[in-house]
């Protein structure tokens, strides 16, 4: 049957070949290289529940009355967008999950693709030839972030209503066309003519969807052409991959591995509260929550406009608020700007122009190490400065202090992660056999009193050696016979033929 | 010709199959069945298969389990429980049979360097350069018009794609719905007297007559605040500002332009929760501290013969964040 199939295939479009190289194709096996796979999958999940959702959300700013499911908000003024959202969660049977699913999905997508890039940054995989698969992870990382923030400002709550506000301000902060886009983008002065929430919702669901999935279909395209980087190890080099097999070793697994993405996204939805709308309530242009803080990707962003000074610039008949457009337009701006540049500073630094498939391990290289564990420090501080009406509250010490701590933390901190990184990797370069599993040593007396060392038992999976690699057979020889083939316990997924004399 | 060889090979193919796969299997590599690459990686498969069983079986439950959940009405944290539960053993049992029980390898691949041959770089940068050097050496003009045609076509499209959009600011963010005489009014349309506030208190008022619209609560936004009057500073200019120790500023913060919606009594200080500016209630407004930049523009108050409150004039600048036009 699936001979005849394949056969049928072949004939018009030639596909053996290639196809079994694909099956062949190797990937190497590293905890560290299902990061990406989370966001890949959480991508997936985002999708579908992403399509539930508009089958029920209705994108308009319209005024009515609400009278649905949730008793405490009848009677209120609301949009048809937040009245939507509402009956999602209340009024439509695994809607609440599904929506809170869609909310995690997000925040993990994001995540996921923030981890896998630290990854990528600390083994230097974006070097030679991979600089091009950087840039399309750096935009997917922006657009991720852009869109998860449309997302986020759809049902119209109050939270993220203030959010939008905030966003407005931002882009009215912008000097010469500031306003101009602001007024075109919103259609009007802040919250505009009711058209911002159409505008975001055909951008959230359609055009950064596909700009989003082509450049996720690109990505993978890249790294199938280059084949996946590896770190060096048994029988590993620049030439080769040495891995599980696509065909049906990597399927399996991967395969799974999104069974449990979308398992652990939906236990969450179902049992994480997320973004529980109902009691932010409607948006209303003069209301106000406290103690609000974004979705933790726009931490960073909140962070840097708390801790700014307010240096507003005025003169010759104009303003700049750079207490705005430094935090939250330039900073940014140049943040992407260097995700983007790194691998080219990195090979005019070192001028390394060589290609490189085996990966760096990060105590190998300390200034990058260094620099990187700054960068993130940096980053990390300003995610924790957008929580500064927190932490003074929950540290019962003044804001002020809160804030003037984080203005010098901002500075200090990386300087001192990046110093101390640079001190331990310089340290383990130094020491043999770091990294790898050691034995304990167990001092034992003997009945004479003596005292010696000697080697503990080993631990489970210390005996295990790695064989050295061989090419996927196509084929196994053996006798035809099924029965002694189980008992040897031969992998699956191998076709067998009657061993030749 | 080629097709023809493949339907050779068919028609071998369905007389003898065997003999054909045979003769095309020493072409790729072949394993012999003892290899211990190809022994699954679980040193006891039996144990590991059992394992995988029973996560099958679990995920089978947990998803059923949840549909059953469905039909008779749903709860949200059983959903949750159920389906992520279920669908997780089923991938987790999928992944541990694919790494315990599937061949243990490691195998291997060769990489092909990307970069093609010197020769093939010359004829690709040739065929675009020269080719494309003598369509523009000899139609130079043409090029030209074509360019021109492009470019015009791309400011043109401009116009529907960003200008369509809304309309261009004018003076729109420079004024707010307060004129001279506006009566105070609070969210319900309620105009607000002068006996209506406690010293201490606060409350949010809008211009009379433009409560409608979000964008002029939006703007005109206005925090009324009454304090005692004995602790007032008064500034020069605005001695009549404040009467009975009403005092009155925009609500919109100048920083990010969120409502200044947090008042301290003890304090006499408007907070702003978005980024924690605060502002000194009874010194105009000013930032004593956060990123704000400018004080809340103060709208000049009045006791009309009625004791209503009313605006004696619009605010004398633009509230809110800043901007390019802002002078």
């Amino acid at each position: 049957m699936i001979d005849e199939g394949l056969r049928w295939m072949d004939d018009r479009l030639g596909i053996s070949k290639g196809g079994r190289s694909f099956l062949d194709k190797i990937f190497p096996d590293h905890w560290s290289f299902l990061l990406g796979e989370i966001a890949l999958y959480s991508f997936v999940v985002l999708v579908a529940t992403g399509i539930f959702l508009t089958l029920y959300f209705v994108p308009s700013a319209q005024q009515i009355v609400y009278h649905g499911a949730y008793a405490p908000l009848r009677g209120t003024k609301v949009s048809e967008a937040y009245a939507s959202t509402l009956n999602i969660s209340f009024g439509v049977r695994s809607g609440l999950v599904i929506r809170q699913m869609h909310h995690w999905a997000a925040d993990v997508f994001l995540g996921a693709i923030a981890v896998h890039m630290i990854r990528i940054f600390f083994t230097g995989a974006y070097r030679k030839p991979r600089e091009l698969n950087w840039i399309v992870g750096v935009t997917l990382l922006t657009l991720g972030i852009v869109n998860g923030f449309l997302g986020y400002s759809l049902p119209d709550d109050l939270i993220s209503g203030t959010g939008l506000r905030i966003a407005y301000s931002i882009i009215l902060s912008i000097p010469l066309v500031g306003s101009y886009l602001a007024f075109f983008l919103f259609g009007g002065a802040f919250p505009g003519n009711g058209s911002i929430i159409p505008r975001m919702f055909i951008l959230h669901v359609l055009i950064l969807p596909v700009i989003i999935g082509g450049l996720i279909a690109a990505h993978l395209g890249l790294l199938v052409r280059q084949k996946h980087t590896q770190f060096p190890g048994k029988g590993r080099t620049e030439d080769n991959v040495v891995g599980s097999p696509m065909f049906p070793t990597f399927m399996a697994k991967t395969t799974g591995f999104l069974f449990m993405v979308t398992g652990v996204l939906w236990a969450l939805g179902g049992l994480v509260q997320i973004n529980p709308i109902w009691q932010f309530g409607p948006y209303v242009p003069y209301k106000i929550s406290y103690a609000v803080q974004p979705d933790w990707y726009m931490g960073w962003l909140d962070g840097a406009l708390r801790i700014m000074p307010s240096w507003e610039f005025t003169g010759f008949g104009h303003t700049i608020p750079l207490e705005i457009f430094l935090p939250a337009v330039l900073f940014p701006g140049l943040t992407f700007g260097l995700f983007y540049a790194w691998p080219f500073i990195e090979a005019k630094l070192t001028h390394d122009r060589a290609v490189h498939h085996l990966l760096d391990r990060p105590r190998d290289r300390p200034k990058r190490t260094a620099i990187g564990a700054a960068a993130l420090a940096f980053y990390f501080v300003l995610f924790c400065a957008s929580s500064t009406d927190v932490l003074a509250n929950f540290f019962q010490v003044s804001l002020n202090i809160v804030l003037w701590s984080f203005r010098f933390l901002v500075f200090i901190v990386p300087i001192v992660a990046g110093l101390v990184t640079y001190r331990i990797c310089l340290d383990m370069a130094g020491v043999p056999g770091i990294g790898k599993r050691k034995r304990a040593l167990v001092v034992v007396r003997s009945a004479e009193g003596e005292y010696e060392t000697i080697p503990s038992e080993p631990r489970p999976g210390d005996e295990h050696e790695e064989l050295p690699p061989m090419p996927v057979p196509v084929a196994i020889e053996g006798e035809d016979d099924s029965e002694e083939l189980e008992t040897a316990g031969a992998g699956e997924g191998i076709r067998r033929v009657p061993r030749r004399p | 010709m080629s097709d023809g060889a493949t339907d050779a090979t068919g028609g071998t193919g369905a007389t003898g199959g065997t003999g054909a796969t045979e003769v095309g299997v020493p072409a790729y590599p072949v394993a012999s069945f003892d290899d211990p690459h190809l022994l699954p990686l679980a040193k006891n498969p039996r144990r590991a298969e059992a394992v995988v069983a029973v996560f099958l079986v679990l995920g089978i439950l947990g998803v059923a389990a949840y549909g059953a959940l469905y039909w008779v009405g749903g709860q949200t944290q059983w959903e949750g429980v159920f389906l992520g539960g279920g669908l997780f053993c089923i991938g987790f049992g999928l992944s541990a049979w694919g790494k315990y029980l599937l061949p243990q390898g490691p195998f291997v691949e060769q990489r092909h360097p990307m970069a093609s041959p010197e020769e093939d770089r010359k004829a690709m940068t040739s065929a675009i350069v020269d080719r494309g050097g003598i369509v523009v050496k000899r139609r130079g003009f043409l090029g030209g018009l074509l360019g021109a045609g492009m470019g015009i076509f791309g400011v043109v499209a401009a116009f529907p794609l960003i200008r369509s959009l809304g309309p261009v600011p004018g003076k729109t963010l420079d004024r707010t719905n307060w004129r001279a005489g506006s009566r105070l009014v609070d969210f319900t349309g309620r105009p607000v007297s002068v006996h209506d506030l406690e010293v201490g208190g606060a409350l949010t008022v809008f211009p009379e007559g433009y409560l409608d619209s979000e964008q002029d609560q939006a703007m005109d936004q206005t925090m009324l605040i009454r304090a005692g009057s004995a602790d007032i500073v008064t500034r020069p200019g605005r001695e009549t500002w404040g009467p009975e120790g009403y005092l009155a500023f925009s609500k919109v913060c100048t920083h990010a332009g969120c409502p200044v919606g947090l008042y301290e009594e003890q304090t006499q200080q408007l907070l702003c929760p978005c980024h924690q500016s605060l502002f000194d209630v009874l010194d105009g407004a000013v930032p004593v501290f956060g990123p704000a930049p400018r004080p809340l523009p103060q709208l000049p108050l009045v006791v009309d013969a009625d004791g209503w409150l009313r605006a004696q004039s619009g605010y004398d600048q633009p509230v809110g964040p800043g901007f390019w036009e802002r002078s």
